[in-house]
Parts: structure tokens; C-alpha cells; sequence
């Protein structure tokens, strides 16, 4: 196999980066519409306050604050995926890292700007840098998210090398953007030296980073004396739901793009196999934090906790409740066990099931716990508004737009890892397989 | 070092709301309109809070108390705000806001177990005869930022000031909160809990006295009497 073979072979790789159909056009504008929707919306709360969304006292968070925990939940899909797989040596992650970490990069950006919007007077923000006390719990957020900011940026961007430098090599659009972003990367030795012990001490860092994010956006809530919310199991109840959400988004974007851009040679399935296997323990997990953190509050049976613990299970927030469970847990349960369902559009299903269930998930830790007050008057009540809706559907497009353009600038899957993989890979693994056995003089003996 | 605190005698209260009213016009709170205020958004420091109903149907009375900012002697409130834009003042105990440094995220009413934190969620237009009375000593707050009872304090800062010219000590008199000063019952009373011999601490050593939600360990410096418990 020489060399022009293989780029052939990779070919459908380059494709979308350099054809558009006329579905991308069509899909780009609408997202872009309600994209702008939005931006409308929010400048019109600018103006005449945040009374524009279903706010109130005591329901003080709304919609703003669920996404922001939801976006920044599905950033964990990526880098942390991407960097366990790494880590553990793991073949078939080869096409899949490069999609994770991306979504890491966008959702950061559409979660971190949650919490501005949220704000009442934006245009005080920079009183967080000047006067902070970082005593707040709202401070260790601002330094984690913007840590991990970095650290998966980086992280992303460090695999993309050598592939922006095979761009550059092929000429054509945006042919200076990839010279100067490849660093005159040319696949040297030393280069690719370097670079791999970049990327093995970042993916390092990047776990303990992005396992405190998660755990401090979940300390904003237990650190408060807020019956419902101030709870030691929050923060690794926190990460799970961050990883489960974060493989269910990162399934359905493996799944569209693969449709889309004709990905079947290379997301198989068996790379959704075993991420549904992913999938699964995590909804597991869930399952086992959300019953343990139930049954404490309800055996503890305390009056202010249990008018919280009625409002999820049987009062208002019920239906939201149980459908949470179904959704985050018997529809993944059924999907995902049953091995006549666990086929590419089951998975699908399981993981749109477990995104809205999180989404849910993170409505249901919000609203409730603030609208049932220790001092219960007033109780409140929470309806969000056409703004915070539009939002929502904004920061949705964006997401999507983001990828989008990711898309048509550099290649969703990672090229050279693939090549790598193809030219190494097999040498490398029995290499280590021999390791992991017992050496043949022994089984000669066994036997 | 003086530590300002509160007692309501609400065997003494009638509901009259007088003191709501005193306490909105002594401060500039913002009229909200109608439908803003079916939305849970009342601008209140002090508010009329229904504890719980007594009686039997037909004959239901809501039984209701004056709640305002419990000045928590260890606020939870304080602790979680990003900016120090509330804080407990170490000269008098009284837990502040400052206004212009509030960036709006309602953590701290998030945190605050008595939810009488308030957010102006817009800037209403005001009727024009409460624009000319608003009082010149308090600063009339722009949206988008959370404020709550301060205990009057440009009164306090007024009464300091006037004693310190006179070189004498605040005395009970010099410093009278709105809303205490309005109650035509003389429910509210407001002074130093840190002098024995004044007027709230003779009325804190009541055995009527309660507190909100003593098992936080927040020590309100607001202090209830009531023959029946809360």
C-alpha cells in the first residue's frame, strides 16, 4: 500500500471540508435564524431587564442557570472521554476523540456564557476580577470553567497538528490559516516526539481539571443551606451526570455526522457498541446516586427536605420527575441491554432520551429546592418566558453551528491517528498483548 | 462596638402595615405594577409574611407576622457573594448592601433561608408624586440588583454623626428605624443588643422571645415575642 493509496483512502475524510451540499446551506441559515432569534431576545432583556424571564422571588434561577449546568455537563463528554481513552491505550478511540473535543470546546463557550446572561447588570462583570472574593463559590466556578477553557482548547488543538498541516499541504482555501495554525508541523521525528508528549501530559491534566469543573458547579448549589441542594453527594452526583450526558451528546453527534458525511468506514459499530456500553454503566451510576440520594432525604425525613422531596415525587414537579427516570434510566435500560435494540438507531434513541433526561435532571435540582423555601413564604413558582425559551433554542443552534463550522474547517475525525492507527496499530497491540501473556515457554509447559 | 437588633412584640402588633408602608417610602422602594406583582416580583423590605391559618372553615384567619431582613449576626448571605456587595458591618453588625458593586447573579437570595432578599427585575415607570418625595439620603437602586433591609441605616449614619458633633454617645432616641417609628402599637423596638440596660435586650430576655429558624445557627439579630410559638 503506497502513500497516495491511502490518502485516497482517507479521501472522505478531506470531502467535507471542501463540498457543501445544499442541506448545509438550508440547515445553516434556519440555525443562524434562530440563532439571531436569540441574540434579539437577549438584547431586549438588556434593555429592559431581567423581568423579561419567568423569574421571581423566591425562584431566583431559571432556565439560564439549567443550561448553563447542562452545557457545561455535556463539555465532559469530550476531553474527558477523549482523554481516558488515550489513557488507556484504547484502539478503537481513533475516530472518535477529535468529535468529543470539539464539543468540549463549543458547549464551554455556550455553557460559560450562561451564567453573563444570567446576570442582572452584565456590564459589572469585570467587578468578579477586580473585587472578587474568592470565598464565593461562583469564583471557584469562574477558575475552573476558564482552566478548563484552556486546558481543552489546547487539547484539542494539539492533535489537530498534524492535520492542519496536511490541509496546508494540499493548498487551496484558507491556505494561510493553516500555515500559520501548523506551526510548520512536517512529520518529523522530533516532531512528532514532541508533540505526543504534549498530548500525554495534557490529557493528564485535563481529567482532574475537568472532574473539579463538574464538582464545583455543583458546590454553587450544595454549599448553600437550601433544603434539596445542600447535600455532600453532589459533586461526584454531578459528575456522573456530566459524563452521561456528555457520551449521550457525544453518540448523537457521532451518529448525524456519520450519516452526513458518510462516515461508515469509520464509526462502526462497534465504536458505538462500546460507548453504548459506556452509556449504559453511566446510566447505572446515575441511577445508583439519584436512589441513594433519595432515600437519605426521605429516611431523614426532615419537614423543610421533604416539602422538596414531595414537590419532585408527587407534586408539581412530578411529572418532570418520572419522566427524568424513564428517560434517563428504563429507556436506556431497555435500549441498551437488549441486544436486538442495541443497533445505531436504538442507541440514538437512548441517547436523545438520556440529553433530555439530563436536561431534566438539571431542572429538577434547580426549580424545586427554590420555589419550597425553608420559610415557606412565599412558595413560588416558576413559568419560564418566550425569552428564556428562545435562548435555550439558541444556545441549541449555536451548538450545532459551531460544529458546522468546525466541519468545514478542519476534519472531524482525526486523519493522521487514523493513519497511525492503520500503520501501527496492529504492530503495537501485539506487541502488548505479549506482554499480557504468559511467555510461550510457559504455555508449552502447560500444555 | 455596638450590635443594633430588633424585637416585635406580636402579641403587641395589630397588621396594621404601617411599617410596610414607612419602610417603602423611607427608602425608595420601587412600585411595582400589577401584573409584576402577581408574578411573586413585590418590592418589599418589610412584608406582611402568613406564618400559617387558624380556624376552621368558614371562619380561616391568616395568621401573620412582620418579616424583614433577621440582620443574621453569621449571614449566610454574605458568604456566597462573588463581589462583596453584602457584608456585615464589624462596627454596629448590621449586614449592608452596596449597590453599585452588585453584579445581579441572586446568589445570596438563593442562600438567604428567609427569602427577604428583593431584585429589581425592571425599572418601572413611578407615579410622579412618589418621585418628588423620595427621600434624598437613600439611593434609589437601578435594575437589575438585589437590595433588602438595611435597618435604616443612613439613620444610624445620621444619629453618629449628630452625637459625634456633640460629642456624646447614640442614644436610644437618636437612632429610630423607620418602620419602628411608625408602629402606632410600639411593637417594634430597636436598639443595642449589646448595652444590657437597653430597651431590646430587657425585651430579648422576654420568655415569649423566639427567633426564625434558631437551628441554622444564622443568630438573627431580629427577635419575635409571641405568648403562642410561632
Amino acid at each position: 500500500m503506497n502513500n497516495s493509496q491511502i490518502l485516497d483512502e482517507d479521501e472522505v475524510l478531506f470531502k467535507p471540508i471542501y463540498y457543501s451540499g445544499k442541506g448545509f446551506y438550508i440547515l445553516g441559515a434556519a440555525l443562524l435564524a434562530v440563532l439571531l432569534f436569540g441574540v434579539a431576545m437577549y438584547l431586549r432583556q438588556l434593555v429592559y431587564g431581567l423581568g423579561e424571564t419567568g423569574m421571581n422571588q423566591p425562584v431566583t434561577w431559571g432556565f439560564y442557570i439549567i443550561s448553563f449546568v447542562f452545557f457545561i455537563g455535556i463539555s465532559h463528554a469530550g476531553t474527558l472521554i477523549s482523554a481516558i481513552l488515550r489513557l488507556s491505550k484504547a484502539e478503537w478511540r481513533r475516530p472518535i476523540t477529535r468529535m468529543a473535543e470539539v464539543i468540549t470546546g463549543i458547549v464551554l463557550v455556550i455553557g460559560g456564557i450562561h451564567p453573563i446572561i444570567d446576570l442582572g447588570r452584565p456590564d459589572r462583570i469585570m467587578h468578579i476580577f477586580e473585587r472578587g472574593r474568592l470565598q464565593s463559590p461562583l469564583l471557584w466556578d469562574l477558575t475552573s470553567i476558564t482552566a478548563y477553557f484552556t486546558a481543552s482548547t489546547i487539547y484539542l488543538y494539539l492533535p489537530l497538528i498534524p492535520d492542519i498541516a496536511l490541509l496546508r499541504d494540499r493548498g487551496g482555501r484558507f491556505h494561510k490559516l493553516y500555515k500559520i495554525l501548523a506551526w510548520g508541523y512536517a512529520g518529523t521525528e522530533k516532531q512528532k516526539h514532541v508533540l505526543e508528549k504534549a498530548i500525554s501530559i495534557l490529557m493528564v491534566m485535563v481529567i482532574p481539571i475537568a472532574i473539579s469543573v463538574h464538582t464545583v458547579i455543583s458546590w454553587i448549589f450544595s454549599m448553600t443551606l437550601q433544603p434539596g441542594w445542600h447535600s455532600t453527594i453532589f459533586g461526584p452526583y454531578f459528575v456522573v451526570g456530566a459524563i452521561f450526558s456528555g457520551i449521550a451528546a457525544l453518540m448523537i453527534v457521532m451518529i448525524v455526522f456519520r450519516k452526513a458525511y458518510h462516515f461508515e468506514d469509520y464509526l462502526k459499530e462497534i465504536h458505538f457498541n462500546y460507548l453504548g456500553t459506556l452509556l449504559l454503566v453511566m446510566s447505572l451510576l446515575w441511577f445508583y446516586f439519584t436512589f441513594a440520594e433519595y432515600l437519605t432525604t426521605f429516611y431523614g425525613h426532615e419537614p423543610v427536605e421533604m416539602r422538596v422531596f414531595l414537590y419532585k415525587f408527587v407534586g408539581g414537579y412530578a411529572p418532570y420527575f418520572w419522566l427524568m427516570v424513564v428517560c434517563n434510566f428504563i429507556i436506556p435500560l431497555i435500549f441498551l441491554t437488549n441486544k436486538k435494540m442495541k443497533t445505531i438507531s436504538g442507541l440514538l434513541i437512548a441517547s436523545i432520551a438520556v440529553t433530555i433526561g439530563m436536561w431534566l435532571e438539571r431542572l429538577i435540582v434547580v426549580v424545586p429546592s427554590l420555589a419550597n423555601p425553608r420559610l415557606p413564604f412565599p412558595t413560588g413558582i416558576y413559568i419560564p418566558t418566550l425569552t428564556e425559551i428562545s435562548l435555550f433554542a439558541a444556545a441549541a443552534a449555536a451548538f450545532v453551528l459551531g460544529f458546522m463550522a468546525f466541519s468545514k474547517l478542519f476534519p472531524l475525525i482525526s486523519i493522521w491517528e487514523i493513519k497511525e492507527g492503520r500503520e501501527e496499530s496492529v504492530r503495537l497491540v501485539s506487541e502488548r498483548l505479549n506482554q499480557y501473556l504468559p511467555s510461550k515457554g510457559h504455555i508449552k509447559k502447560i500444555v | 462596638m455596638a450590635l443594633y437588633g430588633m424585637v416585635i412584640d406580636l402579641n403587641k402588633c395589630n397588621h396594621c402595615e404601617s411599617c410596610i408602608t414607612a419602610c417603602k417610602v423611607e427608602n425608595n422602594l420601587q412600585i411595582v405594577s400589577k401584573e409584576s406583582a402577581e408574578m411573586g416580583r413585590v418590592m418589599q423590605w418589610m412584608r406582611l409574611a402568613t406564618a400559617s391559618y387558624e380556624g376552621n372553615y368558614p371562619d380561616v384567619r391568616p395568621v401573620t407576622m412582620p418579616a424583614l431582613c433577621l440582620q443574621c449576626d453569621d449571614p449566610p448571605c454574605t458568604k456566597v457573594c462573588p463581589v462583596r456587595a453584602t457584608y456585615r458591618r464589624d462596627e454596629d453588625g448590621i449586614v449592608a448592601q452596596i449597590y453599585p458593586q452588585c453584579i445581579g447573579c441572586r446568589y445570596c437570595m438563593g442562600n438567604c433561608p428567609y427569602n427577604v432578599k428583593v431584585f429589581n427585575w425592571y425599572k418601572e415607570a413611578q407615579p410622579i408624586e412618589y418621585e418628588k418625595c423620595y427621600n434624598i439620603d437613600v439611593a434609589v437602586r437601578v435594575k437589575g440588583v438585589v437590595e433588602k433591609c438595611t435597618f435604616c441605616i443612613h439613620r444610624l449614619q445620621k444619629a453618629k454623626e449628630n452625637a459625634a458633633a456633640e460629642h456624646r454617645k447614640v442614644t436610644e432616641e437618636d437612632y429610630i428605624p423607620a418602620c419602628a417609628q411608625v408602629c402606632p402599637a410600639h411593637a417594634i423596638s430597636v436598639g443595642d443588643l449589646d448595652d444590657p440596660n437597653s430597651n431590646v435586650s430587657r425585651l430579648k430576655s422576654d420568655y415569649r422571645k423566639f427567633t426564625l429558624q434558631e437551628e441554622l445557627g444564622t443568630q438573627p439579630k431580629v427577635f419575635y415575642l409571641s405568648a403562642k410559638s410561632k
